[in-house]
């Protein structure tokens, strides 16, 4: 026995075991992320259910389990048609029902609110739209909705050059603004003929509102009645509708179309509903340009240190003492680099940069308040001391015949530096920079404090001039998790959006490391050293 | 201690006189005097810790990057001093070219470690930079071998090819001294081999100074020995001489292999 315990065999085993654990904890995380996140897509049946009283339920089976006081089976149905039953899930005892049976013609509709509505199709209403008369009202609606969303979409065109000339107002106002403060006398000529141009705009704005929103009410008169399981009737404005199938009656193929729209509805559009249905775009271009911007400021930033730390500085009580403090910001909690960044980064610097350049604008802050550059930057803070680990640990593990056989050939240390260390320090810098922009995909309490909000208007990036917005909010999957999770209205309806949500991010940390992964190993590749 | 008289009309290219080098506390090179004439091959032996490898740094001032030594004493090179804050050691130290011990290639392609020499200094010519190529690796024997894969990685080359891309390497920037800290210590026979064929040609052309543990290689590739023992120079002469007749009985010891 003692022999065993001598021959390090248990210890191998303990290791062993110990990887084993971690792996199974990192693959039940994102299999349970992945089997909830992935089948929220999947068009469910609507079941309708015949209860023994005498009244029906039209849903979708959600989850079965216990009554926790009868200890009857139960089922939890989502019946939708919030604004009608004043609820999205009820409970529904097994023993209380009569029949189910799957309708071929109950109807599932996305609304823009109101959450879903299960029913059924009774007719369209269209007034004034000159419809060519089908078979089916299926396929009357069909069509009406194609004829509906050719019109929406000149309704958005109209919005586009709304949004652009409030765009130009605004300029001008500030313009006029910068013109008073500076002297009302000497720029009068100027003033009156920006006051011209903004009222042209203004008229301009006007008159395309007033068109656009006759044009608005011309659709919206159009509408589709329903009736839902307990016979209630609805009438619903095709505008309102962003989707609509009938699962019961759903090839395996069409099921397929319908759960692709709307993995491209979640990459591609924007949230609705307070964030719980809809698209993460915004989120997931917050969150990658975010990170992207924070490698861009904390690579060089840390690499340059690192050098100096480990080239150029004296190995003294200095830099031992600096050396010691990067390493205790590693582990400084985050949502203190928050409080920091809110008060250097937001007050500090973007209140100077505010009343330097925007004065016109306050009391309204530019600068002032959070943005994606203010986050930025202090993610930058909080990441930057991996870069400089990382970097200094890659500079140190170059043997030394290579910086010899450099000088020695009359190459300056400037020249070994950049010809020879860098390029062979570069795979452990990157080594750095994938846990730096994982760190900072993942973070969220500091940024709540300095620049992410739940629902950004627009993008940091966008056709107006200067095109890249540091100064705008943006939003980020990681808070988007938290807001829809746990702040929402709806909980219970929110909840596979948080599995949605959780997965994408998870899926851009994968895709960020594995591509610096990829990135990092080309070069090891080309820089391996073998006689050493 | 002993001031070699070389009965010959050559000048010296480098003269050591009264060099004292310390670290710290620690001395390691005691009053060393020592003349390397043009063109011909010193090779400095002496059992490990002796000094000479040290020795052989204060040339090119590769000591500089060791930041505890501290040296005294006076190196001429061609006449001007080595030792001041005043010398241009980047241009010093591409006329005194160096081979270390480990080969230590930079992970770049054959083509690339050998014109760097030059490429640091501005060269970016291509057809200079492809005919140093060409000459330096032919001087250091080891064209036949390479000249189809010049732009693979020099690290995957044997420890001996290494070895002579590392001398190619030095020879492309036109030194006048090729300084070699034991060369062949790592290397198999017959690399060892190539390496003492190829000292000997490059003799021609270049000076240089040799640091070897291995007696019979100092006999074999040198013109001058010079044995040093704790940080002494004991003797210094022709090769011959040493080996056959040295005048030190501590000399006479190492050499027969009493100690060391």
């Amino acid at each position: 026995m003692k022999k065993f315990w001598k021959t390090g065999e248990p210890y191998v085993l303990a290791t062993g075991a110990a990887l084993a654990i971690v792996l199974v904890m990192t693959l039940s995380l994102v299999g349970v992320v992945v089997s909830n996140g992935l089948g929220y897509f999947w068009p469910k049946q609507l079941v309708r259910f015949e209860l023994k009283d005498g009244s029906a339920a039209l849903g979708q089976i959600m989850q079965h389990e216990k009554n926790p006081i009868s200890g009857d089976r139960r089922l939890q149905l989502k019946i939708a048609n919030r604004d009608v039953f004043g609820q999205d899930f009820r409970w529904i005892d097994e023993n209380d029902i009569a029949k189910r049976s799957l309708p071929a013609d109950a109807m599932l509709l996305e609304r823009r609110e109101h959450g879903n509505y299960f029913g059924f199709l009774k007719g369209v209403t269209a007034e004034g739209l000159n419809i060519p008369a089908a078979a089916t009202p299926q396929e009357t609606l069909e069509r009406a909705l194609k004829l509906v969303s050719e019109k929406n979409r000149a309704t958005l065109g109209i919005k586009d050059k709304m949004s652009d000339l409030n765009n130009r107002a605004e300029r001008l106002r500030l313009k006029l603004l910068k013109l008073e403060y500076s002297g009302k006398e000497q720029n009068s000529a100027a003033i009156a003929e920006l006051t011209a141009e903004r009222e042209k705009a203004m008229a301009e704005f006007n008159a395309l509102n007033e068109q656009s929103g006759a044009a608005l009410a011309e659709i919206t008169r159009i509408s589709a009645s329903f009736e839902d399981v307990t016979g209630g009737a609805k009438d619903i404005a095709l505008v309102e509708i962003v989707a609509h199938q009938r699962p019961n009656s759903m090839s395996f193929i069409a099921k397929c179309g319908a759960y692709l729209e709307r993995v491209r509805e979640l990459l591609l559009d924007d949230p609705r509903e307070s964030n719980t249905e809809g698209g993460l775009f915004p989120a997931i271009f917050g969150t990658v340009m975010m990170v992207l911007l924070m490698s861009v400021f904390s690579l060089p930033f840390g690499v340059v240190a690192a050098i100096y730390l480990r080239e150029y500085a004296r190995d003294g009580l200095l830099t031992r003492a600096v050396r010691i403090a990067v390493n205790n910001l590693a582990g400084v909690p985050s949502i203190v680099y928050g409080v920091f960044g809110l008060g250097f980064f937001v007050y500090g610097i973007g209140g100077s940069i505010d009343s330097l350049f925007f004065p016109e604008r306050l009391p309204t802050p530019t600068f002032g308040t959070g943005g994606i550059l203010w986050s930025s930057l202090t993610l930058a803070l909080l990441t930057v001391p991996v870069v400089i680990v990382a970097t200094e640990e890659s500079l140190a593990s170059i043997p030394r015949g290579i910086r010899e056989g450099s000088l020695a050939l009359g190459a300056t240390k400037f020249q070994t530096l950049t010809k020879i260390l860098l390029p062979m320090a570069t795979p452990g810098i990157m080594t750095g920079l994938i846990l730096s922009m994982a760190r900072a995909a993942g973070e969220v309490a500091p940024l709540m404090i300095v620049g992410v909000v739940k629902l950004a208007p627009t993008l940091p990036f966008d056709g107006n001039f200067p095109f890249f917005h540091m100064d705008r909010k943006f939003m980020h999957l990681g808070f988007h998790i938290y807001d829809v999770g746990f702040q929402s209205p709806n909980v219970e309806a929110a909840k596979p959006m948080v599995y949605v949500t959780t997965m994408l991010l998870l899926a851009i940390v994968i895709v960020a490391s594995s591509t610096a992964i990829y990135l990092r190993n080309r070069m090891r590749k080309r820089y391996t050293t073998s006689t050493f | 201690m002993a001031q070699t008289q070389q009965p010959t009309d050559k000048t010296p290219i480098l003269s050591v006189s009264g060099l004292n080098l310390h670290y710290g506390e620690a001395q390691a090179l005691k009053e060393i005097n020592l003349d390397m004439i043009r063109h011909q091959v010193t090779a400095f032996i002496g059992p490990s810790g002796c000094g000479k490898s040290t020795l052989l740094r204060c040339f090119n001032r590769m000591n500089d990057l060791v930041e505890s030594a501290r040296i005294t004493g006076s190196i001429r090179f061609n006449g001007a001093e080595v030792n001041e804050p005043s010398t241009d050691v980047i241009s010093l130290r591409r006329r005194i070219g160096m081979v270390f011990q480990q080969s230590n290639p930079f992970p770049k392609s054959i083509y690339e470690n050998i014109v760097y020499g030059l490429r640091i200094s501005g060269v970016n010519d291509k057809s200079t930079l492809d005919e140093a190529v060409e000459r330096s690796l032919k001087s250091a024997a080891i064209w036949n071998e390479v000249k189809d894969r010049l732009n693979d990685s020099a690290l995957g080359l044997s420890g001996g090819q290494a070895q002579r891309i590392c001398i190619a390497r030095a020879i492309a920037v036109n030194p006048e001294i090729i300084l070699m800290d034991e060369p062949c210590s790592a290397l198999d026979p017959i690399s060892t081999l190539k390496i003492e064929e190829l000292i000997e040609e490059l003799k021609d052309k270049y000076t240089i100074v040799i640091v070897t543990h291995n007696m019979q290689q100092a006999a074999r590739v040198s013109d001058v020995t010079a044995f040093f023992y704790l940080g002494e120079l004991i003797e210094a002469g022709a090769t011959r001489k040493i080996f056959t007749n040295p005048e030190k009985k501590q000399t006479e010891d190492y050499i027969t292999g009493r100690f060391g």
